[in-house]
């Protein structure tokens, strides 16, 4: 009994440190939005769509843990990771200007911030998704067990 | 009952930290821009550009403005007001941020029209005929030229004059202190090198106030 106990309580952590990720994600990038100013791109708004949800999602997915959160949070969780990993790949370089889907206003290419050397947004941006993911994937192994 | 309770301190804890950051992130740009303003007073005031108010007055209001900008003609009563009820101790500095697709249009207008002396008039005229030239569904900047003569202009020479060059210099550089001064959105205001805490009419008038303690 009292090792069945302590395992759901790893798993309640799980869940509540993609809680944590989430909610600073969500924190930075209103930061970066409205104190520093920095217009979010188009990219940069899918990105949040799919980001700002999970910090109520998981929060409800907490009490009481519910292990179905998986099947809510995943799907949301890995679109966004998609938006961010192109993202990633124009910022970087790998996808050439020319076909980048944003060219008026705000561009999805050009780098505002550099935090020390070599964060940028978009990478914060993919750290978070993946993150997210691996942890939700190790909860559904734990679960399916 | 345990893990309601971390979860609660690490929602105070992460607003506590944003608010915190927001703070330091304020100070940090207002002791740069302290500097910039010791250092580059010329980012500020170019000596081209125009400015209202006594030359001994010890506070320097800056505005980068874009004449198409709705929110900057709504501060242009406020501002004058500001200037009368303070009279000689403001001096009003007007520098450019056309923002707006097609407001160089305006600029190029506003400085000929300095050529002749009626620089304030035809930016009074500007902003109070602007919802008839400056929709943004439908911008017509033509219909800028039936306002015109009642600012007493010489329309002729104001078509000759807007082409100058010159002017298109003074654009250029205005957009790039503005840049330099991380102004993205118009107005852009600063009292003596001091950008707004935050944007609006008090915030404004508190900065003005606090500047005016300090020299007055």
């Amino acid at each position: 009994m009292k090792i069945k106990d302590k395992a759901s309580n790893s798993d309640w952590t799980i869940i509540f440190i993609c809680w944590i990720v989430s909610s600073v994600s969500t924190l930075g990038s209103l930061f970066f939005s409205e104190i520093m100013e920095l217009p979010p791109c188009a990219l940069c708004w899918y990105q949040r769509v799919f980001m700002f949800p999970l910090v109520i999602i998981f929060l409800i997915g907490l009490f009481p843990f519910d292990k179905s959160i998986i099947k809510y949070a995943l799907p949301l969780a890995l679109v966004g990771w998609g938006f961010a990993f192109y993202h990633y790949l124009l910022y970087s370089g790998f996808i050439p200007e020319s076909i980048q889907p944003c060219s008026q206003g705000v561009s999805c290419s050009e780098t505002y911030l550099d935090l020390f050397g070599f964060l940028t947004i978009p990478m914060l941006s993919l750290i978070s998704f993946s993150t997210i993911i691996v942890l939700l994937f190790i909860l559904k192994r734990r679960l399916s067990k | 009952m345990k893990k309601q309770f971390i979860v609660f301190i690490s929602i105070v804890s992460l607003i506590l930290l944003f608010v915190l950051g927001v703070n330091l992130y304020k100070s940090q740009r207002a002791k740069n821009y302290g500097f910039l303003a010791q250092e580059n007073a010329s980012t500020f005031v170019r000596d081209y550009s125009q400015s209202l108010g006594s030359d001994d007055a010890k506070v320097y209001l800056v505005k980068f403005s874009d004449p198409a900008c709705e929110t900057c003609a709504a501060f242009h009563p406020f501002v004058k007001k500001l200037m009368a009820v303070n009279q000689g101790k403001i001096k009003l500095v007007i520098r450019y941020a056309p923002f707006h697709d097609g407001a160089d249009y305006f600029v190029k207008i506003l400085e000929a029209a300095k050529r002749q002396g009626k620089y304030w008039e035809t930016l009074d005229i500007l902003y109070k005929t602007q919802r008839h030239w400056a929709s943004h569904h439908n911008p017509q900047p033509q219909r800028i030229w039936k306002f015109l003569p009642s600012a007493g202009l010489d329309l002729e020479k104001i078509r000759i004059d807007m082409n100058d060059p010159e002017i298109g210099k003074i654009i250029q550089q205005d957009l790039a202190d503005a840049k330099t001064l991380n102004v993205r959105k118009t107005p852009g205001f600063f009292v003596n090198g001091k950008p707004l805490p935050s944007f609006g009419y008090e915030q404004l008038q508190e900065l003005v106030e606090s500047e005016m303690r300090k020299y007055y």
